[in-house]
């Protein structure tokens, strides 16, 4: 039976210096998330045995699951703190366990900072180098069929989820994680995008590129947004296998 | 003298332009600075694919007239005018429905996934405030797949290095530099008043210092966490608007708030539910039996009233945006109609996903809004009808920002004028302005105002950095230092605020600030609440002087509880523009609505004129003055089209009717023409 508050164990600490764990009781409300567990401590910053502390740092902006910044370990899984639900994580009064994301500098307690994801993207040339943005007439062409295919790929919010869980991805691995490499998918598709294939696929090729991926398939079971991670793995993957062998020939 | 080189002041330093704000508008004019070859330093509170662009869903208006339905951007720019009650100045709409074809196809070719036809056109779906299907979606997440194209490209820029005027490299110095994570606390400007760069905050360390701008421009978007709960994420404060307001700039039409008809309800925020859904046929509705407690699915059509197709036979579901917030909550609020005892009503998609291919078709088109619903109601919104209730979503008014005219009573291309803010040297684009969307924002057009903003904006800054008589780089340190030392001492004495007389705890206060505006100051206003309203925000002012840091640490580590002390203050003066603005506004037009004067409720008062040109055809000016705002009004420029009735066709019927047969908002087809055709004009594509 459900009782009158939520318990939330939570892991704080800053930088990289030692963690601690702080628990709090937040009265339970309908429709409840992480998120509005972690306002109400702000409202009331006090531990469930009653010490006056400071409000935990959390990263958060759009709050539906499409901006990625709320990302946190959250009972021991990798995913939005707004789209977790009080009443799926904590059916009979479990304490709900609130981790910071352990593949990236911690900032602050939940806060951490992914700017190795952001710096992936612009390695693998992660944009269609178009002419300008003056006037230029309509784009190319596309199939409802392609679309459907390139549409999920583009959904991804550089979250961070996949590499979270991905056993290659860390601090002594140069591995650019899964979402790079359906990223260069999705741009490789795309009719004028794909002039700039070679390039991308020969950053794919290099250091911490598609070799480092150890097949896990973790990936794409974390995926929020259900993005087809290991597929594009296999179809980068013959990709660059075609480039390696027969580039020379196809002079890209 | 002129600055001797356009990329170097004569100190020697690389002249950059500052943005602040990563969303469409900020990215815009990055994008339009670098192609002029001005190099930036971006700054953004979140990474900038974080910005509140992602949230919009629906899509981005052009007249392409894919579906050969005769719709022009001439008719775009009289619909949106017309859905705005007139309240904006026309040149510049007309600048931005002539761009919006081009601003699409510009969009395709940078690769956002936009839904296509069968031929590999792109496919174009029907919004509020008009017949036309006009409006481009990728999916339903469109604002995300535009903010990522944007993104892309300024990710290019970030690798590209500065060229002297020689076109020599200069090493480590990159076209754009992005600053996240990082928090606006002043600008800097010099004693004649002009801008010439800024104070901000590194959130992740606490540091604090200025940059030199030649040209600046806030692109920060609107203020909904006023509000407290919105359609917004919890990020947009309006801070940087309100900084600038404290620093002497305009902030004009505060007023007008836009309340979205169908949102979810929700502890931490309101979920929107796009209009998207009633473009493809989703109907909104309640049980007719007020009482009636039966799941939405259980209810037989019969039963069901559907309140806006009876009263706007024409646009049905897809009245603009006030209309149809006002509808549900007389409905829910004063008739006392409710969905499932809840005070909400149903949007209804499970009509059109009775066949397998129905539901395929639904899910293509509306998938990333009804996981929403799926993913934080738990209900399946293919099978049970949804339950919203309108919620705070856009702010029309914003920060005041100027506009040059051209001969063809558009805007000047690339004239300095256009988009900067009272404050010379300082632009606004985006949400953060107030130009495009007057009393009422049509869905659909705000990607398109922010994108269209930038488009303005960049040229305009590069006009203005041309003309400069000497560079910010130029000038002396001391300017700097000082605005930099008075915004670190703000930090610190909000600080130092841990003594026992520091017994406010400012998320509370805010919690309240945000209830009351909620309550009071939304679809419907009375002078006597906005009153009360205006003394709690005074009383609530004093109260922020009492509100503790929350938070001890070192001046070097993030503080997110002393950083929303900041934020809350200038909460509490948007709020009060938009309160006092409110208040004095005796009409009702577009989503300023105060009963009392609606002639339809009040047939007998001659007072009640509803909308009042001769009166209140103005824009309000609010400057800030012994601690609150001072109104004042500016004359509305309507030189290309004539005021005209904002009429959709409204039929008054108080009761439901007795068939409630209504047509399947699918078999709609849209009229040639609009109802006051204005398209015998030709239009200047650009």
């Amino acid at each position: 039976m459900a009782t009158e508050t939520i318990t939330l164990k939570i892991k704080r600490g800053d930088g990289d210096g030692p963690s601690r764990w702080e628990e709090y009781k937040v009265p339970r409300q309908p429709m409840m998330n992480v998120i509005s567990c972690l306002m109400e401590i702000q409202r009331n910053p006090v531990t469930a045995s009653g010490q006056k502390t400071s409000p935990v740092q959390w990263d958060a902006a759009c709050l539906e699951e499409v901006c990625g910044s709320c990302t946190m370990v959250i009972n021991g899984k990798a995913r939005q703190a707004c789209s977790a639900l009080v009443t799926e994580l904590s059916p009979n009064d479990e304490p709900i366990v609130v981790e910071p994301m352990t593949k990236f500098p911690r900032v602050r307690d939940l806060v951490v900072n992914r700017q190795r994801m952001f710096d992936a993207l612009k390695k693998v040339k992660a944009w269609v180098q178009v002419d300008g943005s003056h006037f230029l007439g309509a784009g190319p062409k596309v199939s409802q069929e392609d679309q459907e295919v390139m549409y999920p790929l583009s959904r991804c919010m550089t979250c961070g989820c996949c590499v979270e869980s991905c056993p290659n991805y860390n601090d002594r691995s140069p591995f650019m994680g899964p979402q790079v490499i359906s990223i260069v998918r999705l741009y490789n598709m795309h009719p004028s995008g794909k002039m700039q294939a070679g390039a991308r696929l020969d950053a794919l090729m290099g250091e911490g590129g598609i070799s480092d991926c150890g097949k896990a398939q973790n990936c794409v079971k974390v995926c929020p947004k259900g993005i087809p991670l290991t597929e594009s793995i296999s179809v980068m993957g013959r990709e660059t296998l075609k480039r390696a062998l027969f580039g020379w020939l196809l002079k890209g | 003298m002129a600055a001797k080189s356009s990329i170097l002041s004569s100190s020697g330093q690389v002249r950059r332009a500052i943005v602040v704000g990563g969303g469409l508008g900020g990215l815009m004019t990055v994008i339009k600075l670098c192609e002029a070859g001005i190099p930036v330093d971006l700054f953004s509170l979140v990474p900038v694919k974080r910005s509140h662009s992602v949230c919009a869903q629906g899509g981005i208006n052009a007249s392409v007239n894919i579906k050969g339905e005769g719709d022009s951007p001439y008719v775009h720019f009289y619909e949106t005018v017309k859905g705005g009650d007139f309240l904006a100045h026309q040149p510049p709409v007309k600048g931005m429905a002539d761009a919006a074809p081009g601003i699409v196809f510009m969009l395709d070719r940078m690769g956002v996934p936009f839904n296509r036809t069968p031929e590999g056109n792109l496919d174009f779906r029907r919004f509020g405030g008009t017949l036309f299907h006009r409006t481009a979606f990728a999916g339903a997440t469109t604002g995300q797949q535009l903010l990522y194209a944007l993104d892309e490209q300024v990710r290019r820029y970030e690798s590209q290095i500065v060229e002297d005027d020689k076109g020599v490299s200069i090493p480590g110095e990159y076209m754009v530099r992005k600053f996240e994570f990082w928090d606006l606390c002043g600008l800097v400007l010099d004693d004649g008043g002009t801008c010439k760069g800024i104070v901000a905050q590194d959130l992740k360390n606490g540091e604090i210092r200025s940059f030199r701008g030649d040209g600046v421009c806030l692109a920060t978007g609107g203020p909904g966490v006023v509000f407290g709960r919105s359609t917004n994420s919890i990020i947009n404060t309006g801070i940087a608007a309100a900084i600038a307001y404290e620093q002497g700039a305009k902030y004009a039409n505060g007023e007008f708030i836009q309340v979205h008809p169908t949102a979810i309800p929700g502890t931490d925020k309101l979920r929107l539910i796009s209009e998207s859904v009633r473009g493809e046929g989703g109907r909104v509705w309640v049980p007719k039996d007020r009482k009636d407690k039966r799941r939405g699915a259980d209810i037989p059509e019969g039963e069901r009233y559907y309140f806006l197709e009876e009263r706007y036979p024409k646009y049905r579901n897809l009245v603009p945006r006030d209309i149809a917030s006002r509808e549900i909550f007389r409905t829910v609020f004063h008739d006392g109609y409710s969905a499932e005892g809840q005070q909400a009503a149903y949007l209804d998609v499970t009509h059109l996903c009775k066949t397998p291919t129905g539901k395929a078709a639904v899910r293509k088109k509306l998938e990333g809004v009804l996981e929403i619903y799926e993913k934080f109601v738990g209900e399946d919104p293919y099978e049970n009808p949804m339950r919203i209730f309108p919620a705070v979503h856009y702010s029309m008014g914003g920060l005041w920002a100027d506009y040059e005219k051209g001969a063809d009573g558009s805007l000047k291309p690339a004239s300095p004028r256009n988009q900067m803010t009272s404050i010379p040297g300082l632009y606004a684009t985006g949400e953060v302005d107030y130009q495009y969307h007057g009393a009422n924002r049509l869905g659909a057009n705000s990607l398109l105002s922010c994108i269209y903003g930038g488009m303005v904006t960049g040229p305009a800054m590069a006009s203005y950095r041309e003309a400069m008589k000497s560079s910010a780089f130029d000038a002396p340190s001391t300017l700097f230092e000082s605005e930099q030392k008075k915004r670190q001492a703000e930090y610190d004495t909000l600080l130092g605020r841990t003594g026992a007389e520091y017994d406010v705890n400012p998320y509370q206060l805010h919690h309240k600030l945000g209830e009351m505006m909620l309550q009071k100051v939304t679809v419907e206003r009375h002078d006597k609440e906005l009153d009360e309203v205006i003394a709690t925000i005074k009383d609530y002012k004093s109260q922020w002087k009492r509100c503790a840091a929350l938070d001890t640490t070192s001046r070097g580590t993030m503080n997110q509880s002393v950083v929303f002390l900041r934020h809350l203050r200038g909460m509490l003066e948007i709020a009060d523009i938009i309160a006092s603005g409110a208040r004095q506004r005796q009409e009702c037009r577009g989503a300023h609505y105060k009963p009392i004067l609606d002639p339809e409720l009040n047939p007998d008062n001659p007072k009640a004129k509803g909308r009042d040109d001769e009166e209140w055809l103005k824009t309000t000016i609010a400057v800030l003055e012994n601690g609150g705002p001072r109104l004042s009004y500016e004359a509305v420029d309507v030189s290309l089209e004539p005021l005209a009735k904002r009429d959709y066709g409204k039929v008054t019927t108080s009761k439901p009717q007795s068939t409630g047969e209504a047509q399947r908002p699918a078999d709609v087809k849209p009229l040639a023409k609009p109802e006051e055709p204005p398209s015998t004009r030709t239009t200047s594509e650009s």
